[in-house]
């Protein structure tokens, strides 16, 4: 039995309800040294770690009952298929999607993001309509309306981003119009760590008869999401940016637009029948899923959401934004260092410059220190050229870090001052 | 680990990169171009003034760039001035052998000083991602000498 005095122990500074000794051994890649330094693992908004219990489904998929989904009369075709399909309905469940026919799988969200623009935008855009996004996008969700822009003849318009990095929902509805046929926007900045006032958006957007856009590439991975309540009408997640595989991601669409919406691209899979005068579609999702699927990847980024649904997305979110406080007021003692983006909502993503230093110059030094960052425009060159700069560093926190690992970025910095003076 | 970054950020590296020098835009230049650095963002506007021989007369630069890439491009410059094209070019292909090969041999046809002097750079060898930083500004040369315009280092 245990000691009375053992559990009544006070949490250490810093201890929210994750335990994060337990996540950490879940990802074997964090436990090596760089450069004879402990790898500390800040570049989560790029690309996160993959924990054991998703590298065992993948692996598992292929060594017990690997086969193609959906066409084969044989059982191992039954068991892959019924996997896949089990990890559509986990994500629909992980996000709060009404149907599990709403997630469409993808390739990654760029593909996702890309599907909303071709489908449903020359579907049921035309000349004069406006598609509005803000100041602080992912390049995936702009250039595809760019593209969309160029071949139909719609209106971009760009909504503003305050100079704290915070995106007042009053700032994006004054730009909504009867013509604002789309609204799309990022749930979570990647550049800057802003959350963005999404109900309050979409509940105008709705108003105007507009449909809203989320890139959730951070969300689903720091916050717990349900589309639902956001008031999404698509919302595009990416696997590997939520302990996931790479090539996988998901789109999703209330059933009723989907339904609507003619092919992305065509093929085997989607179609229901084929002449060569005619061929019908399936309906959603498979509609959107031409071609043999990236089948073990979507297992693996089931496994991933199962995970994430195990420790607790709040438990997720609070341990996020303890490192988030904290990295924040140890950054903030560092002499020359400026923090971009102090939104009063924001996750655990922090970009800065520095004095001394150019951001590439910082990543070189820290990483030498055993730190992983990412220096540069963070594909949101937009974002940064509004805060008049081409690069930032950026420090992006998950599930597995520490406050010590931001100690360690810390006393990286001051290597930073040491070199340039 | 500081011993790397001390051999990557020499003095000469550190001072150029702060005080860049040949920096602007020279007036009547005959050959400009724009070199960029997709990855990390890194802009360089180079523009050249040479004489009916093909000798550099005159060069500058301006951009947005890290301490390698400025320094680079800084020392660029200051080599250049009185240099044929040919010369030019030869000294950027001895230039990027020394940046990326550990066993990258001297050819005899370049002016050796110049090599020496840009030595202080063959630091990013050991930084393989930060060799096209050391080398954009001369890619930028190249594209400019050809009248290509742009040069992207993807």
């Amino acid at each position: 039995m245990t000691p009375v005095a053992d559990t009544l122990t006070a949490p250490r500074a810093g201890t929210t309800g994750l335990d994060v000794d337990t996540v950490r051994a879940a990802f074997p890649v964090l436990n090596q040294e760089i450069y004879g330094r402990p790898l500390a693992y800040l570049d989560n908004a790029a690309s996160s770690q993959k924990p054991e219990p998703v590298v065992e489904a993948m692996s598992a998929a292929y060594r017990q009952y690997y086969s193609n989904v959906h066409r084969g009369v044989h059982k191992l075709s039954q068991i892959a298929t019924d996997h896949f399909e089990a990890a559509r309905s986990a994500v629909a469940r992980f996000i709060g999607a009404a149907h599990a026919e709403e997630i469409v799988f993808t390739r990654g969200a760029t593909e996702a993001l890309n599907l909303v623009a071709h489908s449903y935008g020359r579907r049921f855009l035309q000349v004069g309509d406006e598609v509005l996004i803000t100041t602080i996008e992912h390049h995936s969700n702009i250039v595809p309306w760019q593209m969309l822009r160029d071949e139909i003849g719609i209106t971009l318009r760009v909504a503003p981003v305050q100079d704290d990095g915070h995106v007042a929902a009053e700032d994006v509805i004054a730009l909504m119009n009867a013509r604002t046929k789309v609204v799309a926007l990022p749930h979570i900045s990647n550049a800057l760590g802003t959350i963005l006032p999404v109900p309050a958006i979409a509940e105008a957007a709705h108003a105007v008869g507009a449909v809203v856009v989320v890139d959730g590439c951070q969300g689903a991975p720091h916050t717990a999401v349900d589309v639902q309540a956001l008031g999404a009408d698509f919302y595009a997640l990416s696997g590997h940016k939520m302990y996931g595989p790479t090539g996988i991601g998901a789109l999703y669409g209330r059933w009723d637009l989907l339904e609507a919406m003619p092919p992305y691209q065509g093929g085997g899979e989607m179609i229901a029948s084929v002449t060569f005068e005619k061929s019908t579609w399936k309906k959603p999702p498979h509609r959107f899923e031409a071609g043999t699927p990236a089948i073990v990847e979507a297992i693996g980024l089931g496994a991933a959401v199962a995970y994430l649904d195990d420790l607790d997305m709040a438990a997720v979110a609070a341990h996020e934004a303890d490192l988030l406080a904290y990295a924040t007021e140890r950054l903030d003692r560092i002499d020359g260092l400026r923090i971009i983006g102090r939104a009063p909502e924001k996750a655990a993503i922090v970009s800065f410059v520095m004095d001394q230093a150019h951001a590439h110059d910082v990543g070189t030094i820290v990483d030498r220190a055993g730190v992983a960052i990412r220096a540069g425009h963070h594909c949101a060159q937009p974002a940064m050229e509004r805060f008049g700069l081409s690069a930032t560093v950026r420090a992006s926190f998950g599930i597995y870090n520490t406050r010590a690992e931001v100690d360690q970025l810390a006393e990286a910095l001051d290597f930073v001052k040491e070199i340039f003076g | 680990m500081m011993d790397d970054l001390r051999e990557l950020y020499q003095e000469v590296i550190l001072d150029h990169g702060k005080h860049p020098r040949n920096y602007g835009t020279i007036e009547d230049y005959n050959h400009t171009a724009h070199g960029h650095n997709p990855m990390c963002g890194d802009t360089l506007v180079l523009y050249l003034k040479t004489d009916a021989d093909d000798v550099v007369r005159d060069v500058s630069f301006k951009g947005q760039g890290c301490a390698i890439s400025v320094a680079s491009a800084s020392l660029m410059t200051e080599i250049l001035k009185g240099k044929t094209v040919t010369e030019a070019e030869r000294l950027f292909a001895a230039f990027h052998d020394m940046c990326t090969r550990d066993d990258a041999e001297r050819p005899s046809d370049v002016d050796e000083e110049a090599l020496e002097r840009l030595e202080v750079l063959s630091g990013v060898r050991e930084f393989p991602v930060r060799v096209k930083c050391a080398t954009l500004a001369w890619h930028t040369m190249d594209a400019a000498v050809h009248d290509k315009g742009e040069i992207s280092t993807e």
